[in-house]
């Protein structure tokens, strides 16, 4: 483990160690996973393997929580996130395609982080920009009106940056 | 008597006790509301909804399981829309579930085709996506099938609950909703005991053991092998059920003399080798007794258990006996003394065992286990597995004559047939330890208090005027609970039995599937399986291990004496801490120890 990512368990272990003081410290396990992602970005394994010790509770419990809930990610992420927005507006204006156009140029499926980890691809429910639609957010971006051709350019400018 | 309330089902008049659920209540009136979810010795889930009933008074049907009954509540069972919503329910299941219940293992012992068929659904109407996954085939004993799973969560609730495993959890959400272990790991890498629990109470065949079947039946068609089998004490006290023959039914000598039809060179009987275990062990109790080695000391014939210690409780390893269980002791007899006195090479033996358990396939491949390079065991099938393999060779079981095991090493006290239920192994053990121990013979050598389904037992004897205190825990969370108090209180207790199936042997993991109309892990169900070993005991003149004299000839021949240097390389063993590491949730260990 590097240096760094010790320091991140070290935090938190600390926030841990705070929560288990309070009564029913297993409610906090969702607390826990958030400040877990907070600090290393996505939930590895071995960082759900402290939490289940630090707070008794068995892993499979942890496991069935942190992929019951969209915002707790299992993979690395990328250094930016592509959301295409899967609400009405956007599907019956064409997100599918911009979704397929997406995907050909990631080489990635939803969920998943390019191998150079530049990009996450996921899709979200309705970002509310129907007037604009079809639309996709890129970190806090929300780019609107686009088709497979517009969407793949804005992907390459990012690759620029 | 607390004060009954007034309800009335289907308009006519009841008088029932309050504070229980509307299914609960039906049942003692003679109701059979169709049910899947619920499981009378798990938490309520709620998940099915196929326990529909109708309420006056609430606009949406309720759930019956969950659904608590109030004075002067009208419900309504059998009305043509609650029959058409849970048909409906049952329906969406199957569409969403693999069609080939003509070659699927759990084939007329399915609990999803009897509720369909009670509901009359006999043919199927949308085809729409259904779920696709791999089987998980990784671990030796317990295999998982998630494109058979319905969803019910019996046997995660199972694995926590009643286990306290924990191994299993409902990852994902929605149409990818999916029964795990954590990580989506595969079971050989997950804190899973192969227990084989799941795949008792599992409707469906999601759960089933790792089928050893063809390659038995290939050793049993090479004649440059000799075939060798054994069989365990609660084989016999099941697999009757299989031929539906009444729970309880003993059919020890039909299954000796099936085994040798299927081709066995000789039959031998698991309950020698519990015997033999019960001199080393009792050995092994009284050194420890004596000082060498440490107390509370506890029992390790338990292979799910053998798993649990060394993931959840590697802390404990030095309490637990060295001993191996009866089935390795025997493999060990087999391909070693056995193959010295019939002059052959033992690597030309095949030795198989019938046992009611799926954590013995786990056992056998354990490297720990080996000696001079050999596996003991080669093959384990279960009693299910034994059972079809008597159908599938097209024999008579019910009606065959009845035989006797082969000797040397098929005879066995009645200590030894007791092993296969819980207590069992402790009752044998003190038999066999007073009389070593204080040099007469134990005159009461039926110990009530270690018998019965009481989840965890305790009791205490005087040997010498120095007094013993013993425990028995059968069921995983029951072991857990008991261990827990050793861990905070030490002294407490000297020799403590575990087995790791709820009821010991007899509700082990590969034992026939429940018939219809009664539940996986039914009390009176283990009860009459229990009685039946408890039966054979009384049946039989020899009742102490230390009076078996095949067991006392293969001391002369072979192992000199217990503990000797001969027995410590063939018939003990170590453990060491595993991975993944087990986690019991706090709330569970959360008990009081009284003084
Ligand atoms: S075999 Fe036992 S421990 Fe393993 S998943 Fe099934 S119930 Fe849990
Ligand atoms: S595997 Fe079997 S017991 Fe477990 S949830 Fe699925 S159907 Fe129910
Ligand atoms: S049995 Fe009642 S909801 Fe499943």
């Amino acid at each position: 483990m590097t240096e760094l990512a010790q320091d991140k368990m070290t935090t938190l272990r600390e926030f841990m160690a705070e929560v288990a003081q309070r009564e029913y410290s297993e409610s906090y396990l969702i607390a826990v996973l958030h400040k877990a992602q907070e600090l290393f970005g996505y939930l590895p394994r071995e960082v759900m393997d402290v939490v289940a010790e630090g707070l008794e509770i068995p892993t499979a419990h942890i496991w069935g929580v942190a992929t019951f809930y969209h915002y707790f990610n299992l993979e690395p992420i990328g250094r930016h996130v592509v959301s295409v927005c899967m609400g009405t507006a956007c599907y019956v204006k064409g997100a599918n395609r911009v979704l397929d156009a997406l995907k050909r140029e990631l080489a990635v499926e939803v969920g998943q982080t390019t191998d150079d980890r530049l990009f996450t691809l996921q899709e979200a429910r309705c970002l509310g920009a129907c007037g604009i639609a079809p639309v996709i957010m890129i970190d806090d971006k929300i780019y609107g009106e686009l088709d497979s051709e517009k969407v793949i350019e804005i992907i390459r400018q990012h690759r620029r940056l | 008597m607390k004060n009954m309330i007034t309800i009335f089902i289907n308009d006519k008049e009841y008088k029932v006790e309050p504070d229980q659920t509307i299914m609960k209540a039906a049942d003692k009136l003679g109701f059979k509301i169709p049910r899947l979810c619920y499981h009378p010795k798990l938490s309520i889930e709620g998940a099915c909804r196929v326990c529909v009933v109708e309420v006056e008074g609430h606009r949406n049907f309720v759930a019956s399981c969950a659904f608590p009954i109030s004075d002067g509540m009208r419900i309504k069972t059998n009305t043509h829309e609650l029959r058409r919503a849970r048909r409906d329910i049952v329906e969406l299941i199957l569409d969403n579930h693999p069609l080939d219940c003509h070659t699927c293992e759990r084939d007329s012992n399915c609990e999803l085709q009897r509720l369909a068929a009670s509901m009359g659904i006999r043919a199927r109407h949308f085809a729409g996506d259904r779920k696709r996954y791999e089987e998980d085939l990784s671990s030796d004993a317990v295999i998982r099938n998630p494109e058979k799973c319905i969803l019910c969560g019996r046997c995660v609730r199972l694995c926590s609950e009643i286990q306290q495993v924990h191994n299993l959890t409902q990852s994902h959400r929605g149409f990818s909703t999916v029964v795990t272990p954590a990580y989506n790991a595969p079971m050989a890498e997950s804190v899973c005991t192969a227990c084989g629990q799941c795949i008792n109470v599992c409707p469906t065949a999601a759960f089933l053991e790792k089928n050893y079947t063809q390659e038995l039946f290939s050793n049993l068609n090479d004649p440059t092998m000799i075939k060798v089998a054994q069989f365990a004490p609660s084989v016999r006290a099941a697999i009757g059920e299989a031929f539906g023959l009444p729970v309880g039914t003993n059919m020890e000598g039909q299954l000796v003399a099936s085994l040798r039809l299927l081709g066995f060179d000789y039959v031998f009987d698991t309950q020698f080798a519990a015997d033999l275990t019960i001199m080393e062990e009792a050995s092994e109790f009284l050194e420890r007794v004596k000082g060498n080695g440490k107390l509370p000391m506890i029992t390790s014939c338990s292979s799910a258990w053998m798993k649990c210690l060394e993931q959840f409780y590697p802390d404990l390893i030095d309490n637990v006996s060295t001993c191996k269980s009866p089935m390795s002791m025997q493999g060990a007899m087999t391909k070693t003394y056995f193959a010295q006195k019939l002059g052959i090479d033992p690597s030309k033996i095949c030795s198989a065992a019938a046992m009611c358990c799926t954590a013995k396939k786990y056992e056998a491949a354990r490297p720990e286990l080996m000696f001079d390079g050999m596996k003991g065991v080669d093959i384990v099938v279960t009693t299910r597995e034994i059972a079809w393999m008597i159908k599938s060779a097209g024999l008579d079981f019910v009606n065959i004559k009845p035989e006797q095991p082969d000797n040397p090493l098929g005879l066995s006290s009645g200590a030894g047939a007791i092993f296969g239920t819980t207590g069992g192994v402790m009752e044998a053990a003190i038999r066999t330890a007073y009389d070593l121990y204080t040099g007469q013979t134990l005159i009461d050598i039926e110990i009530e208090a270690v018998r019965g389904l009481k989840g965890i037992k305790e009791g205490s004897l005087t040997m010498d005027g120095k007094e013993i205190r013993v425990a028995v825990a059968h069921g995983l969370g029951n072991a857990c609970k008991l261990l827990d108090v050793v861990r905070k209180d030490p002294d407490r207790y000297h020799f403590i039995e575990i087995m790791g199936c709820p009821g010991g042997c007899v509700g082990g993991g590969g034992q026939p599937y429940p018939l219809t109309n009664t539940v996986p892990l039914d009390d009176a169900a283990l009860t009459k399986r229990a009685k039946a070993l408890y039966d054979l005991d009384r049946g039989k003149t020899i009742r102490r291990s230390h009076d078996n004299p095949g067991v006392q000839k293969l001391y002369k021949e072979f192992l000199e004496h217990p503990l000797s240097e001969v027995s410590h390389k063939y018939l003990h063993t170590h453990y060491q801490a595993k991975l993944p590491v087990g986690i019991i949730p706090k709330e569970a260990k959360k008990i009081e120890v009284k003084p």
